[in-house]
């Protein structure tokens, strides 16, 4: 039996998970970081387009502040998220693309003086001030009020990783690279650890810890065609659900984008829209601005996805063997922009499509892309089930996005969670020894092994190929962009009984090894439950909130719905998760719930948001001289870790 | 992307050395080709069709993750962007990436390899203040252009391709290698790294460093990013030599 211990585990070596390894190491604790790949490999990287974090220094970026962040935000997710955590995340957010910016993000800059951009269609000259000179420069995003995403011309993510990753070189944290967490070690409600999966000799190894952090991503791989990394496949997020115990939050909304490239469904950026693209139907019809007005192509996600949808579904949609499509037009933008700050759509477009960008359209269409469920978890990253486990970045739903994310806030979340959770996680380490039976370890073990090896001996069976094939057609075909009761019954039903079918896999290949097949056996029964969790919470939830679009029942309904729902796997024998919810309290928000400003509004109010807006209003009246801090205290009062409690600066106006 | 359907052949090195016994041979497939296919799409395809146990590792079959490369039909090259439209006869011939450890068939450790690589330059910002950054202040300032400079040698995906190509690496398993040379030439560049030219020597001041390297460059010739080699390596040279 081999078993490695240690204080802080750390399942992901992501944007999210380093920030935590970092966090654990640099207070002292002893850290490994397991991931299925070298941790720069990690999805984080293909984040092209930014980061949010309000730092208001380009001159369309001026008067930006946390609350107009704040205000973005909580927009963003149709009030279905937790508003003291957004808050948390909008007052941190500069303080972490500061210190990012230590750690030797080559963050693009101002430069001071006219310079040319693409507005609505129109060219227009905007003129940079002296004193924002060489400070972090920020570009358009859907949903936002002012250009508040930073960035590295389009491969921010990646130069955020690389940052990361090299910070946690010098501390010396272990990233132990081709591990598989393949389920959790826990027992009386207290995580302690996880059985892992050598990817290469197939050993199988008990990792056990004081604090145990699922950072894994995301779960877009439920879906067929998904702009997200072949290995994010929610694994993470599916072995907290095995526990029985832990809880996962709003796993069915999921968000897609509105432009990845047909057919393979490679993302080019929403940068691409920020800077002035356009989006054109076969006619080379600007629609948007018929939808939206107002915001046109810089919408919110969720809603030009189904904008596009619903232009596509009048037939306006350009036919291809692959379906339809519509078009993406940058080359308004012209070749210097396009080679410099979108040269990686460019290289995109160059070897996939065989166009230049420059000169031709690009086919895109909505697709996979954002998962916002995920571990439920507390202010703190742990969950509130399971004590000793945390989760952080898009494997979480700590709960800053609801039911829709803006382009940026996510690679912001990786890292503000990062470091709040990060904390949290080392005063639990802490407060806790290590105290553990090494009778559990051993039962765990031997629980994993027994699957493995009835895995490896079932002579004939299903192909785990074609059982993920079909999940994936399923949540396409039925649990996608615009969903309704039908649909959603019958693919409960189909994926119960793929459920059932995932229990008598069989193998081509019974190598104990490194084999992709097993690898495979190992995750579709998983991904199957998740793709169950999303499929039948979808088909519970009787409203339009965010990216959880219902054609039956269009209309947001805060009366009944402004609640969470909450998904466990109570026994192996289950065929079907529980569902239970949790409540939203309108009358400690911030922000009582209110109109997104996209098309009608037809929401079904609750009858506490009046007495919300009627609190607030007198809380405002008593504090006549309340600047906008002593407000949020008034409003919204939160905990941050003692060291990230500060104002943050600006340029032009210091810390006001 | 053409219409007409091919059938491409391929021929694919096969060893796992985790299985006893096992030993290197090519074994052929052979698929027909859709439009737009890249070797991504065919790999999967070979897998679930013909043999569950070939190795190779994808992640964002984007270009964007450098986890990929492998030998194609004799180069160095992101096998998740090559389309199989670039073979006219169809034939392709694929090897693992040498000059890392190998785990099994197509895949290899460049993971271990890179990490040591950036141990060894170290691969951070050397600057005892970073710690104590205010974080509430606004951020140093940076030069904008010096900034875009940065990212352009930021850009490596440590794919391997020009450890691969490069003959010196070859010879001297100590080496250093291209992609060592592009880290060490970015963080020379950033004006937040306060190491010295000396300190700079120091890593790479000698025969496994930039002075062991004959300027062949094979690893400009397949860096899938098209960094530019030449001049950095130029560059690093005419600033160690100053040193001593
Ligand atoms: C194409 C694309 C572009 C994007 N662009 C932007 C953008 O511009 N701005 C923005 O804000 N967001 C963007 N996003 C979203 C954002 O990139 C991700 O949400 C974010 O990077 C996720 O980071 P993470 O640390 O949570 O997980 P990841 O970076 O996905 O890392 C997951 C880690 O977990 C490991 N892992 C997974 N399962 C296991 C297991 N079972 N055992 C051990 N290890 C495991 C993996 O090896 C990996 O290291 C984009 C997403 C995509 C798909
Ligand atoms: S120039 Fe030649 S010897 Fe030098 S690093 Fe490149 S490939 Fe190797
Ligand atoms: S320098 Fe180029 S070839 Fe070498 S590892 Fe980096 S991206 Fe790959
Ligand atoms: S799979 Fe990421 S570069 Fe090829």
């Amino acid at each position: 039996m081999k078993v490695i211990y240690t204080d802080s585990l750390v399942i992901g070596g992501g944007l999210a998970g380093l920030r935590i390894a970092i966090a654990s190491r640099q207070r002292g604790y002893d850290t490994i970081v397991l991931s299925l790949m070298p941790a720069k490999r990690s999805h984080s990287a293909a984040a092209q387009g930014g980061m949010q974090a309000s730092l208001g220094a380009s001159i369309k970026g001026e008067g930006d502040n946390e609350e107009v962040h704040f205000e973005d935000t909580v927009k963003g997710s149709d009030w279905g998220c937790d508003q003291d955590v957004a808050r948390m995340f909008v007052n941190t957010a500069p303080k972490a693309i500061r210190q990012l910016t230590a750690w030797g993000v080559p963050w693009s800059r101002v430069r001071k003086g006219d310079r040319q951009v693409v507005i609505n269609g129109k060219k227009v000259t905007i003129t940079e001030k002296g004193e924002a000179h060489g400070l972090i420069t920020s570009r358009d995003f859907g949903g936002t009020k002012k250009w508040r995403t930073c960035f590295t011309s389009d491969g921010t993510g990646h130069t955020m990783l690389y940052a990361m990753d090299n910070k946690a070189i010098e501390l010396g944290i272990p990233v132990h690279e081709r591990k598989e967490a393949i389920a959790l070690i826990h027992e009386d409600g207290v995580c302690h650890g996880a059985v892992v999966r050598d990817l290469v000799t197939g050993e199988l190894i008990a990792y056990v810890a004081k604090a145990t952090t699922i950072a894994t991503g995301g779960y877009g791989r439920l879906y067929a065609v998904s702009t997200n990394a072949v290995i994010s496949e929610g694994i993470g997020t599916a072995i907290a659900l095995e526990t029985g115990v832990a809880t996962l939050g709003n796993m069915e909304a999921v968000q897609f984008h509105p432009t990845a490239i047909v057919p393979v469904g490679i993302l080019t950026t929403e940068g691409c829209r920020g800077d002035g693209g356009l989006l054109l139907d076969k006619e080379g019809y600007r629609f948007m601005p018929d939808y939206e007005p107002d915001k046109k192509e810089l919408a919110s996600r969720d809603v030009v996805s189904r904008r596009m949808t619903e232009h596509m579904r009048k037939g306006k949609g350009v036919s291809s063997r692959y379906g339809d499509h519509l078009w993406l037009d940058i080359t308004l933008l012209g070749k210097e922009h396009i080679n410099k700050n979108l040269r990686e759509v460019k290289e995109i477009c160059e070897y996939f499509l065989g166009i230049d960008p420059v000169k031709e359209y690009i086919p895109v269409r909505p697709t996979q892309h954002y998962s916002m469920g995920g571990v439920r978890t507390k202010p703190t990253g742990e969950s509130p089930n399971l004590k000793g486990l945390f989760s952080a970045g898009e494997a979480a739903c700590w709960d800053m996005h609801g039911f829709n994310r803006l382009g940026g806030n996510s690679v912001a979340e990786t890292v503000v969670a990062g470091m709040i959770v990060g904390e949290y996680v080392a005063d639990h380490c802490a407060a806790t020894t290590l105290n553990i039976n090494t009778v559990l370890i051993e039962k765990f073990l031997r629980r994993e092994e027994n699957k493995i090896f009835k895995l490896l001996n079932r002579e004939a069976g299903e192909n785990p190929f074609e059982l993920r094939k079909e999940m994936q057609d399923i949540m396409m075909d039925k649990v996608g962009i615009f969903r309704n009761g039908d649909d959603l019954a019958k693919a409960v039903e189909e994926l119960k009984v793929l459920n059932q079918r995932a229990k008598n896999i069989a193998l081509r290949n019974r190598i104990a090894t490194s084999n992709p097949e097993l690898v495979e056996a190992i995750r579709v029964p998983k991904m199957i439950k998740l793709a169950q969790c999303v499929a039948y919470g979808a088909m519970l939830r009787t409203e339009s909130r965010g990216a959880h679009a219902r054609e039956d029942f269009p209309e947001r309904n805060d009366r009944d719905w402004l609640k969470r729902t909450l998904t466990t796997w109570n026994s192996e024998d289950a065929d079907l998760p529980e569902v239970s919810y949790e409540e939203l309290n309108i009358m400690k928000m911030e922000m009582p719930p209110g109109s997104r400003g996209y098309g009608v509004d037809n929401t079904v109010h609750h009858p506490d948001t009046e007495k919300r807006v009627a609190g607030i209003e007198e809380i405002k009246a008593a504090n006549p001289d309340a600047d906008r801090f002593e407000m949020q205290e008034l409003l919204n009062p939160i905990e941050i870790p003692e060291k990230f409690r500060g104002k943050n600066e600006r340029t032009g106006r210091g810390f006001k | 992307m053409s219409d007409q359907e091919r059938t491409l052949r391929f021929h694919i090195l096969r060893y796992n050395p985790q299985v006893e016994g096992d030993t290197p041979t090519m074994k052929s497939y052979e698929i027909k080709e859709a439009p737009g296919m890249t070797i991504f799409i065919a790999l999967n395809e070979i897998r679930e069709k013909y043999d569950t146990s070939i190795q190779f590792d994808f992640i964002c079959r984007a270009g964007i993750c450098g986890s990929c490369a492998m030998i194609i039909n004799g180069q160095p090259d992101l096998a998740c962007r090559t389309l199989t439209s670039k073979f006219p006869d169809g034939e392709i011939k694929l090897l693992p990436l040498p000059g890392f450890e190998l785990i099994g068939d197509l895949s290899v450790n460049t993971g271990k390899f890179m990490r040591q690589m950036s141990e060894r330059v170290e691969s951070w910002i050397h600057d005892k203040n970073a710690e104590n950054v205010d974080l509430c202040k606004l951020e140093e300032r940076m030069d904008p252009d010096t900034a875009d400079e940065i990212y352009e040698l930021e850009r490596c995906v440590e794919c391997g391709c020009c450890v691969s190509a490069c003959a010196t690496k070859r010879m001297r398993d100590g080496f250093l290698g291209a992609v060592g040379f592009m880290r060490l030439a970015r963080y020379a560049l950033d004006p937040r790294d306060k190491r010295s030219d000396e300190e700079f020597y120091e890593i790479m001041g000698d025969d496994d460093g930039v002075f062991g390297c004959m300027t062949l460059l094979g690893c400009q010739d397949y860096c899938p990013k098209d960094l530019p080699h030449q001049t950095q390596i130029a560059y690093l040279r005419r600033k160690m030599a100053l040193v001593k």
